[in-house]
């Protein structure tokens, strides 16, 4: 732990005799740091991703969960008759806290985005709706059931069980695919900053060589190279971070009938949840370069 | 200083030095000579720990090699200088950074007053601030020395040393290990230079190791 400690401690606290041990030029600097780069932009993505999917669950669980609608198709007189037989009903029923019955206006709305304005609506055998919004543990649905098709033979409950749960569901996957796909892209920058520490510690053989004979332990050693990728990498991911959110910004904003695509993006203090992604990309890279250059020291004993 | 008990070394292909057993006191200066290939240099890296023996226990300022882990070996490194016959450096950095590298791993600043009689001692002092590759073979050398001395050491190595200089530059480079041992320090130099043992047994006392059928042996009164 104190090794780790002191490690952590060196980060960042310059040593100009340490960091020059390392030549400053290579394949491996504009690798780690363009790897970082592009990695932190898509882990941007993953994370609105993720933001956005937790988001749309938790606003159709709201929006689902305490509603649900009553369907009447009558012929006539008998629809107004129902409806009024079915708000009395509704008005007697445990665990319902209101009902009302939608207004023309309203339904018309619900029907414009599907049918367009012009279509005469008002010609079509449209259904009554009623919408119901429950209290405490809800309702009985079945209970309620019979009682409609008792009272009011053409009105059916619409629960929104059917299509609420894989709704629910699916979002919650798409969540949780997000932040997989944010573990999968971490996992892959410390593959990628392995492979470049590896083909930099290799490189610089001979000047590892020099320094073990002039009597460097090892924790001096990897130093150089724990902290010259540590801090690439941190750089690029800030970059791509940045880039990222750019990007994000200038989505289209999200609306009400632009769906999930344009929620993807971030909200209030989730802005600032991309700006951790540098700092466990550094993380990412501290233990990778680390394990690599001990790794390699331990094999040239 | 140094003891081999009864220490052998194998490559893959077979046993390179076997059963050596060697003192070096604090002060003593010797030479190592052997021809080509008899082990010279795997001498000299068991001495400091870059090679481990296969067999016996290499004793470096009263301690096993063996036991002191990496980090405990690192430090009784920064108490022995090694200049080889293939000098090593750190190619983007200066001479003079060079040089003071080996303080520079403990945390220390040298004094430039310090590295700039050092320079002047091995005649280095107008190539302090150039790249080691724009260095000649014998500067090389010397940097190398300068280098391995930095520190003040216990114990001089040094492998073919003047493998890459004329002989007036030899003769300088001896002159500068003698003025070492002098100093109290420890000397192994690996060489086959006859004349430069020579020259060097008018100015010390040397003593004269040989490896021959890959054993360590005094050598006689022909030198």
């Amino acid at each position: 732990m104190s090794g780790l400690g002191t490690a952590l401690r060196d980060l960042v606290r310059p040593d100009p005799g340490a960091d020059r041990l390392v030549p400053p030029t290579g394949m491996g600097s504009w690798l780690t740091v363009f790897t970082a780069g592009v990695m932190a932009f898509l882990a941007v993505f993953a994370l609105a991703l993720s933001l956005a999917s937790g988001r749309l669950a938790d606003r159709w669980a709201d929006a689902l969960a305490r509603t649900s609608t009553i369907r009447i198709s009558a012929e006539g007189a008998q629809v107004a008759a129902q409806t009024e037989a079915v708000l009395a009903l509704l008005a007697t029923t445990p665990g319902v806290a209101s009902a009302r019955a939608l207004s023309e206006t309203e339904e018309r709305a619900l029907l414009v985005p599907w049918f367009g304005s012009d279509l005469p609506l008002e010609d079509l055998p449209i259904p009554q709706l009623i919408e119901v919004t429950e209290e405490g543990s809800g309702y009985d649905a079945e209970g309620l059931r019979l009682r409609l098709e008792a009272e009011a033979p053409g009105a059916v409950l619409d629960d929104h069980a059917r299509w609420r749960q894989p709704l629910a569901e699916a979002a919650s996957r798409l969540r949780f695919l997000g932040w997989g796909a944010l573990l999968l892209i971490l996992a892959t920058t410390g593959a990628i900053i392995t492979l470049a520490a590896n083909a930099s510690l290799s490189a610089n053989e001979s000047i590892l060589k020099v320094l073990r004979q002039i009597g460097a332990q090892d924790a001096y050693i990897a130093r150089a190279f724990v902290r010259r990728f540590t801090l690439r990498t941190l750089g690029g991911a800030a970059t791509g971070v940045v880039c990222g959110l750019i990007a994000v910004w200038i989505l289209p904003s999200g609306d009400t009938t632009g769906g999930f695509l344009t929620g993807l993006g971030f909200s209030g203090s989730s802005w600032l949840l991309p700006w951790l992604l540098p700092v466990l990309c550094a993380i990412v890279a501290f233990v990778a370069t680390r394990a690599a250059a001990f790794r390699k020291l331990a094999e040239m004993t | 200083m140094i003891a081999f008990e009864n220490v052998a070394y194998s490559y893959g292909g077979g046993e390179l030095l076997s059963g050596v057993d060697l003192t070096l006191q604090p002060g003593s200066f010797h030479f190592l000579t052997g021809p080509s290939g008899a082990g010279k240099s795997t001498l000299l890296k068991l001495c400091y720990g870059e090679l481990l023996s296969t067999k016996g226990r290499v004793v470096l300022f009263d301690r096993d090699i063996r036991g002191v882990g990496r980090d405990g070996l690192a430090r009784m490194r920064r108490r022995v200088g090694v200049v080889q016959q293939d000098c090593q450096f750190l190619d983007h950095l200066s001479v003079a950074a060079n040089v003071t590298l080996p303080l520079s791993v403990t945390g220390r600043e040298g004094d430039p007053q310090d590295l700039s009689d050092l320079l002047g001692w091995v005649g280095l002092t107008h190539l302090a601030g150039a790249r080691p590759p724009q260095l000649s073979g014998g500067e090389r050398q010397r940097a190398a020395l300068a280098r391995a001395v930095i520190t003040s050491p216990d114990v001089m190595l040094a492998d073919e040393p003047t493998g890459n200089l004329d002989w007036e530059m030899s003769l300088r480079l001896l002159t500068l290990l003698v003025e070492l041992n002098r100093m109290g320090k420890t000397i192994l130099i690996a060489t086959h230079d006859m004349n430069l043992i020579r020259a060097a047994k008018t100015q010390v006392a040397a003593r004269v190791l040989r490896i021959k059928g890959g054993r360590v042996e005094l050598a006689g009164a022909e030198l």
